[in-house]
């Protein structure tokens, strides 16, 4: 892609494949979901910047290093790993992940939050968006339905496919996230992976002065999880995040792990970098074109 | 009935919260991290003290502020009312409406005119919910002054108490003199063919339905019931004797809200022809406000269509009514 390619404020149609990859080689990937997340963005005119642009890493390897296993052809079948984004505000990264993976046409991602639009303003279900397994955006609840999706897998069908769920940290208040991390470890569901996108911050601030959930590492812990903290814009930490679930589930160690990923709120923009007050809000034209200029320098 | 300009609802509970803060000492309110939204960073910046951050923890908002009434104190809790009225249903029956603490609850973003956010933020269930609760006080006020007033005395009055408020801006036109009272309905305008009862953003609607029935030679009485529970029996059971003929409009699925309150309370003292406005047993989804309350049928436009046909309905019979409502997808 070329420089102007990238700075321009419109889709492209360039697509990336699902495989083992070396750390080096997500980067281009991360980076144009991130210029995705500010084209759809500022066309919506209104949604939420900074957790998606600084969850993009995260999402650019689970989608992208051939953890999750899925064909963007079939995302309807019956035997794909599946992702559950339980921080359904954040919907925009998993949007544009989808988009850049080919599950949907990427020019569809500027019609977000739009009247009939597939792309809702928070996951919805009932309109058929390949890759968008559950309706999400009341906090809590999709981490739930994940770990009901990893018994369905693990006790039922019994077979090998994968569970994966993001949660924010502020989204960690709500109890039902702890009810659903009891179950995933009394089940002892070693195929389900649970991502904590631990930025900081929500919506009235930082989040130990909102409401403290810290030590996070020690909570998962103690509810069971095999826990690893790892720098959320470093692709060889978050290799070693996978790599370790994907230990856990051949080893069957009957564990569930969980991922903290250490984020900053609106990385990869400067001008939004670790401000809580980026949350939910969409960049004017003039902040989407300065974002998409710095973004254009990197690879 | 003139327009005085525009407001969101939500503006009158931030700014009826700080007048209560000022004359009771004993107001607190709790944080759900979306105070900016609902307003109630108004109150937290006037009295820090007072104000508790409980975080994204609604129903242990819910069950804490039961615990502070209990304890004499008067705690408002106030997020999206897709979160403060139904995530919270269990603790809100039992811990405030049963133990009838002193608990307030502001429930913000309600109705499709959240807008782009979607059906999840789009709550239209909670006042069915809210005014099947022993106890429990449901408002619904329609513009920026009602909702203020009706904050103020949803403080001063003892009891569960729960209010629903809007993001968009509305049309304003009450005054600070007009008259409002807890559990009295006011009729706004007065007429005589037909009845156009309503609450919230609908009031407004319902105004300029009324005046486009006059161009037709069509008297219709506005009603503005912005307590749904206590629900004003005298006043709509007035209104359908004197009139014959009702429409409902709210903001809300069309079951169980404003008009299953009316048709229960017709249906007791005055069977009379209802036509009810409301969000048809669907969920909301993205979109601009403005656009969605035209998809959603919720503009006078459809009140003004339906006050024709409970009109004909009256006059001919059921039998005789002719297809004249876009209501396909809703079977009644
Ligand atoms: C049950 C529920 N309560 C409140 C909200 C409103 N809300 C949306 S996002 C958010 C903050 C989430 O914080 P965090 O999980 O840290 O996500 P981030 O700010 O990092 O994007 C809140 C309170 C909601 N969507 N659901």
């Amino acid at each position: 892609m070329t420089q102007e390619t990238k700075a321009s404020l419109d889709f492209n149609t360039t697509t990336f494949t699902n495989e083992r990859r070396s750390a080096e080689d997500f980067a281009p990937i991360a980076n144009e979901i991130r210029r995705d997340i500010v084209r759809m963005l500022v066309r919506a005119g209104s949604g939420h910047s900074g957790g998606p642009l600084g969850s993009a890493d995260i999402f650019a390897v689970l989608y992208f290093g051939g953890y999750m296993r899925y064909d963007p052809a079939r995302m309807d079948d019956t035997t794909h790993d599946r992702f559950v984004l339980s921080a359904g505000h954040m919907a925009p990264v998993m949007y544009a992940a989808l988009a850049n993976a080919g599950c949907y046409p990427k020019q569809e991602q500027e019609t977000l939050r739009k009247y009939n639009t597939r792309l809702q303003g928070h996951p919805g279900r009932d309109m058929h968006l390949p890759g968008v397994e559950t309706s999400s955006g009341s906090l809590g609840q999709g981490i739930s339905i994940a770990v009901g999706m990893a018994m369905s897998d693990k006790l039922v069908d019994r077979n090998d496919r994968r569970v994966f769920s993001l949660t924010g940290d502020g989204e960690l208040q709500e109890g039902s996230v702890w009810e659903a991390a009891m179950a995933a470890s009394h089940f002892g569901l070693d195929n389900f992976c649970w991502l904590i996108d631990n930025n900081d911050c929500q919506i009235d601030g930082r989040v130990p002065d909102v409401m403290n959930v810290y030590p996070i590492d020690a909570k998962c812990e103690s509810f069971g999880f095999d826990t690893i903290v790892v720098d959320g814009h470093d692709y060889a930490d978050l290799m070693r995040g996978f790599d370790r679930f994907l230990e856990n589930q051949r080893n069957k160690t009957g564990k569930p792990t969980a991922i903290i990923a250490r984020t900053y709120m609106g990385h990869g923009v400067s001008f939004m970098n670790d401000k809580f007050e980026w949350h939910g809000k969409p960049p004017s034209k003039d902040q989407a074109i300065a974002a998409l200029e710095e973004m254009s320098t990197m690879p | 009935m003139d327009l005085l300009g525009s407001k969101p609802t939500r503006f009158g509970f931030g700014d009826g919260l700080v007048d209560l803060g000022e004359r009771h000492s004993n107001i607190v309110v709790l944080g759900g991290d979306i105070t900016g939204s609902v307003m109630t960073s108004l109150f937290k910046e006037k009295f820090p003290d007072r104000f508790f951050s409980i975080g994204i923890a609604e129903q242990n908002a819910t069950t804490i502020a039961a615990g502070l009434a209990l304890s004499g104190k008067i705690p408002f809790f106030a997020s999206y009312g897709a979160f403060c009225a139904l995530r919270n249903a269990d603790q809100l029956r039992i811990s405030v409406a049963y133990n009838e603490a002193n608990v307030k609850i502001g429930g913000g973003h309600a109705g499709i005119s959240v807008g782009p956010d979607g059906a999840t933020h789009q709550v239209l269930e909670e006042v069915a919910f809210l005014r099947t609760l022993p106890h429990m006080t449901m408002i619904v006020p329609a513009d920026y002054y009602e909702a203020r007033k009706a904050t103020v005395a949803m403080g001063e009055m003892i009891g569960p108490a729960y209010i629903r408020f809007g993001r968009s801006p509305v049309p304003m036109f009450t005054t600070e003199e007009s008259p409002f009272e807890l559990g009295k309905a006011n009729v706004l305008m007065d007429g005589t063919d037909v009845a156009l009862i309503a609450n919230g953003a609908l009031v407004w609607e319902s105004i300029l339905a009324a005046k486009e029935l006059a161009k037709k030679g069509i008297s219709a009485r506005v009603v503005n019931v912005h307590t749904v529970k206590p629900f004003d029996f005298a006043t709509v059971t007035q209104a359908a004797r004197e009139c014959g003929c009702i429409v409902t409009a709210e903001e809300h699925q069309v079951h169980a809200g404003l008009g299953g309150a009316v048709a229960e309370c017709t249906a007791k003292n005055a069977p009379v022809p209802i036509e009810f406005v409301g969000v048809k047993d669907s969920f909301g989804g993205s979109g601009d406000p403005e656009e969605l309350m035209v998809k959603f049928g919720l503009t006078w436009r459809e009140i003004y269509a339906s006050a024709l046909v409970a009109m004909e309905r009256r006059d001919k019979g059921s039998s005789g009514v002719r297809a004249i409502r876009d209501v396909a997808t809703y079977q009644d």
